[in-house]
């Protein structure tokens, strides 16, 4: 075997010192020899294990056996079959615990990097315009609004506007794309890209409608007095999660969601050319361990800060973080305070944060989850010096649409409950996916609900039912 | 689009009404809810609490004193122009007991905040009694219209230059003096709430006050808006703007709203010296 075929393509990266000081896309992606090289390695298995590993079930092998002959063009088009958002996908998907934790030549060697490929595809697309949009089956004359405009409400619409019903999309910010707008930072997945996947949706005839919250400036009720057939709630778990620990409230103590949605949606790094302000720390704490603390560490960092700590309670094989994520934030340079629970933070006469008094924690039994439960140690107080705290402790269910929805069923923490194979609710004519029903996950799982929701939409549509 | 179908200056030009079409928002507002406003791509968010609407014509109306670059921006938006964009009505509307004996205070632009409510109290039969102030008689705004909304409006300056001289707490401490107030409703800058509610405490009178502190979406995303109510974290966007003025832990609030109070003043300094060098 030749080493082109055992070794996986590197994907080119920013050098870790340049790009911690800017907001550019970290990995550059693979040049078209790179790409027809990775595609070779693939062994088009008869079987294929990646595409189980797939929420939406992409054809990986079909479109991968399209890129090793060099014809990108067929491989977006086998991709867009089941994936309207590759690009986005390829950038954020856990590859690495769904397609590529799957591949067969990942038991010996390396998984072929199906992500970087998709990546691949779809960015190629994008800068060539070379494939034909999907074509638009004829026109039902039936009405859907989707709520929300994140990577499940983006996938309902592509999905039922391709199969010709009348589909309004609504988003309560000023931007469409949900999360991957406000939550993901640009050097992780650039706006642009998230733009170009929505105006192809727009193309396709969905109807965009931004600064429409529902819930508030019209009700799921009224939707349906309106005239809609269908309703599709992802709204996401929009509630910032707290500590409920003293001085929370000092200037400087900011949620994840605030920081990050500065930061992404608002442009704020780019303060003072755009109006609104970031706080810009020297010292910055990051709370937490999954992948928006990685966010909002990598952003901290990127907005000139001297020294940023990540405080997590549990060690690092609990961070449920992506791999490589920690491995960047690594690189570039984030302190771990690892084993370590906030107790409370300490501000000056001004209400401004100057620390945050932590206790070291060891790993005890093992707890709900399946992981070892920290306990605290005794008497190991110490204080973390910070000017900026960033509280990435994870979401809750935000009670705005639900609570204005009274016959929607929801469970004791506030989700809707929602049949997990269709996503039907418990309310007619409503359909709810992604983190509104299973809390904060993943872009994927959030996509893959989407689509399961949709086909249960089109059969409610065409059969009534 | 949201734009503006009529504007007025007010306090010698400080002060800027900009009545919205946005019809959607204008059918479901309800008195003592907010916008959020954007003016153009790179704008901020800005929340401002409706002192309008007028659901037939589909509009909603702002009032709102020049302080930053935002609301600078807003200023130089003419008739026909328009606000990029325009988000609610948010927050919980004006909880309004009927046949209640209020007092109303307002201090400079939470006057234009206080009128919808003053007037929906009278319309619930509620006997109004209004407090206006302003620093001097030309930052006095909407006097015509809380005297239309009141059974009774007293009119107060700090300099005496109009009305009454002194603080809109004096007239309100008489008013407490003389008994059978129910309710006090105040609204207006963050110390003017403060004082307000310290006095009505020590009569054991229930005050709502409406308060605007920093945020970013309006609908409970950011938790910027995190006020300390009672003792506990409340959102400002979705548990308010109105919250028990007994409550709420004011020098928090005024602490947090300094935020960022540096780069505040370099946009507007920026924005400022942009225009002369425009000019």
């Amino acid at each position: 075997m030749s080493t082109a075929k055992t070794t996986r393509q590197a994907m080119p990266e920013q050098p870790p010192l340049v790009r911690a000081r800017n907001f550019e896309e970290v990995p550059l992606g693979y040049t078209p020899e790179q790409a027809v090289a990775e595609a070779l390695r693939c062994l088009q298995c008869k079987s294929p294990a990646c595409v189980q590993g797939c929420p939406v079930g992409v054809d990986i092998p079909g479109f991968i056996k399209h890129m090793a002959a060099g014809d990108f063009d067929k491989a977006i088009g086998r991709i867009w079959e089941r994936n309207s958002l590759p690009a986005v996908c390829g950038r954020v998907c856990p590859q690495e615990i769904q397609c590529e934790g799957n591949c067969l030549l990942g038991r010996k060697g390396e998984a072929v990097a199906i992500g970087n490929l998709e990546r691949f595809a779809a960015d190629w697309e994008r800068t060539h315009h070379v494939c034909e949009l999907p074509s638009r089956e004829a026109a039902t004359g039936k009405r859907v609004a989707v709520v929300g405009s994140g990577p499940s409400g983006l996938t309902v619409a592509s999905d039922l506007v391709l199969k010709g019903h009348e589909v309004s999309l609504f988003e309560a910010f000023h931007k469409p794309g949900g999360v991957l707008v406000y939550g993901i930072p640009e050097f992780r997945l650039p706006k642009d890209i998230v733009a170009a996947e929505v105006s192809c949706l727009q193309a396709q005839g969905v109807k965009l409608e931004c600064d429409v919250v529902v819930g508030r400036t019209v009700s799921v009720e009224e939707l349906f007095e309106q005239g809609f057939d269908a309703v599709y709630l992802g709204v996401g778990a929009g509630l910032p999660k707290f500590m409920k620990i003293p001085g929370e409230n000092l200037v400087g103590v900011l949620s994840a969601n605030e920081y990050l949605t500065r930061a992404n949606l608002m442009k704020a790094y780019l303060f003072p050319e755009v109006d609104t302000p970031i706080p810009r720390g020297k010292h910055v704490a990051v709370l937490g361990g999954g992948n928006v603390a990685m966010d909002s560490a990598r952003t901290a960092m990127r907005l000139g800060a001297d020294r940023v700590s990540l405080v997590y309670r549990r060690s690092r094989d609990e961070m449920p973080a992506r791999k490589a994520e920690i491995h960047h934030a690594e690189e570039e340079g984030l302190n771990f305070e690892l084993l370590c629970n906030p107790v409370r933070y300490l501000g000056d006469d001004k209400g401004r944060l100057t620390g945050i008094e932590c206790i070291r924690m060891e790993l005890g039994e093992p707890d709900a989850s399946g992981r070892r439960r920290p306990v605290e140690v005794p008497g190991s107080e110490f204080v973390v010096e910070c000017d900026l705290a960033i509280v990435a402790i994870g979401a809750g269910a935000n009670p705005l649409l639900t609570r204005s929805t009274p016959d929607l069923p929801l469970n004791k923490w506030g989700y809707v409950t929602a049949n997990a194979d269709t996503g039907k609710t418990g309310k007619k004519g409503v359909w709810a996916g992604g983190d509104i029903v299973t809390g904060a996950a993943t872009v994927i799982l959030a996509m893959g609900a989407g689509r399961k929701a949709a086909d249960s939409i089109h059969e409610y549509l065409t059969w009534g039912w | 689009m949201f734009t503006i179908v009529n504007r007025e200056e007010m306090a010698g030009g400080t002060v800027i009404l900009n009545e919205i079409e946005a019809p959607r928002i204008a059918a479901k507002a309800r008195p003592g809810q907010f916008l959020i406003l954007k003016a153009n791509e790179n704008g901020e968010r800005i929340p401002l609490t409706m002192a309008e609407t007028d659901p037939e014509k589909g509009t909603v109306t702002v009032i709102y004193m020049v302080v930053g670059k935002s609301t600078e921006l807003f200023r130089r938006l003419k008739v026909g122009e328009a606000f990029q964009d325009v988000i609610g009505p948010l927050g919980q509307p004006t909880h309004i007991e009927p046949g209640k004996k209020v007092v109303c205070v307002g201090g400079g632009t939470g006057v234009a905040v206080l009128h919808p409510i003053a007037r929906g109290m009278k319309q619930a039969g509620c006997t109004v009694t209004s407090i206006i102030g302003a620093r001097n008689k030309d930052l006095l705004i909407l006097e015509d219209k809380m005297g239309r909304a009141s059974s009774e409006l007293h009119v107060c300056t700090d300099d005496g230059s109009y009305g009454r001289k002194g603080f809109v707490t004096e007239v309100l401490k008489e008013k407490l003096d003389t008994g059978g107030v129910d309710q006090v409703v105040a609204i207006g800058p963050v110390p003017m709430m403060k004082f307000v509610s310290l006095m009505t405490k020590d009569y054991g009178v229930p005050t709502m006050v409406s308060l605007n502190p920093i945020m970013i979406d309006g609908t409970g995303m950011c938790g910027g808006c995190r006020v300390t109510v009672g003792g506990e974290t409340k959102f400002g966007c979705v548990d308010g703007p109105e919250f028990d003025g007994h409550q709420v832990d004011f020098d928090e609030l005024i602490l947090r709203l300094r935020a960022y109070t540096e780069q505040e003043r370099c946009s507007h300094e920026r924005c400022k010296w942009e225009e002369g060098g425009n000019a």
